[in-house]
């Protein structure tokens, strides 16, 4: 029954994969090659898609196997399946904080883990700018930087950090630009 | 319960499924703006609740979807904005497996992608400092910020060890050193 498979399936790859995004897709692929559901050739694709289409990789990824194995039907099985695990922990974990979130030990903890999610975010900040503002060659050494690129980018910078306009309003916006200059 | 606010509620996460590329903290910029002004959590119980989101399993943009949901909003609240932030994703991907599987290598999509693209690494970068400077107010804090990042970057020691470690050292300071700011 493949709504059955698909269903346990993304419920696997919702459960078993922690800190979301591309450490996801091995379990995603293991399944995809254990059921044949999509050829390799298609998971490349839905890769490129996912990256380029907004939302989380998980769901991009379970909508588009689900559809091409099972149709719509399929793609919602399987997008529910992904996000069900973390509906069932995420209540059970916001119930123990709302009791605890006082407690002076969790207050202590919290202390630690922000700074922690800064160094976090720092990361991220580098990583995106060495792969969007960088030609990279051949995945692993920083060429030149793309000069059309980093102008958006400070731009982007000055208009949210300095004049605090919507992050919304300032994608649309770069997409435009995008659309001119590239 | 009242519906109006589970539309807006809805209507929010809608927006922010719309608008996020690249998943994890690249949504943090948008978050903030949507649910900060709203006064539906502070900047600090953002943090805490991304910080949650990625050390547990699951999508971080989902995650984050169902804790702020129930705060607002309990059971009913967390389905609906769960199913806000999917539905943008699930609709754009059924679009492109329907209609236009050659999406990747269309031309003008891709000139509008490298646009957004750019976009995000400056929206990144801007939060980025913002976060790290308010939380720089300690030689411990300072020292939690650089290691992770470090960590981070150059190991490829899991988000989640990381985000552990910095829980630990929370809690030894808290211990051994009462008095510590």
């Amino acid at each position: 029954m493949i709504y059955w498979e698909l269903f346990i399936s993304f419920f696997k790859v919702g459960l078993f994969t922690i800190g979301g995004g591309y450490a996801m897709l091995p379990l995603i692929q293991q399944e995809i090659e254990a059921y044949q559901w999509i050829t390799t050739q298609e998971f490349i694709d839905i890769l490129a898609i996912a990256e380029m289409t907004p939302g989380p990789v998980a769901v991009n990824t379970a909508t588009f196997v689900g559809y091409k194995s099972a149709g719509v039907l399929g793609s919602l099985l399987a997008t529910t399946a992904v996000a069900l695990p973390s509906l069932i922990i995420i209540l059970l974990l916001a119930r123990f904080l709302e009791k605890y979130q006082e407690h002076p030990i969790m207050k202590a903890v919290f202390s630690g883990i922000r700074p922690a999610v800064a160094g976090l975010i720092g990361a991220a900040a580098i990583f995106i700018i060495r792969n969007t503002l960088f030609v990279v060659n051949g995945g692993t050494s920083l060429g030149l930087p793309d000069l059309r690129a980093v102008l958006i980018a400070i731009a982007v910078f000055i208009a949210v950090r300095y004049y605090k306009v919507d992050p919304i309003k300032v994608i649309i916006a770069s997409a435009v630009v995008g659309l001119i200059i590239f | 319960m009242n519906f109006r606010f589970l539309l807006e509620l809805f209507v929010t996460w809608f927006k922010l499924g719309l608008f996020t590329f690249g998943g994890g903290f690249a949504m943090l910029p948008l978050i903030e703006k949507e649910v900060v002004e709203k006064g539906w959590a502070t900047r600090d119980e953002i943090l805490d609740i991304m910080a949650i989101s990625q050390s547990v399993p699951g999508a971080i943009a989902i995650n984050t979807a169902i804790y702020l949901g129930k705060r607002m909003a309990g059971f009913v609240g967390a389905i609906v904005a769960a199913i806000g932030v999917i539905s943008p994703s699930v609709l754009v991907i059924l679009a492109i497996a329907v209609y236009f599987v050659q999406f990747q290598e269309n031309l003008y999509i891709m000139k509008a992608f490298s646009g957004i693209r750019a976009a995000i690494a400056g929206l990144i970068t801007a939060t980025a400092i913002r976060v790290a400077s308010v939380n720089f107010h300690s030689k411990i804090a300072m020292t939690i910020i650089i290691g992770s990042l470090a960590l981070n970057l150059f190991t490829s020691v899991h988000a989640a060890w990381i985000i552990l470690l910095g829980a630990f050292v929370g809690y030894v300071v808290y211990h051994y050193l009462p008095n510590y700011k």
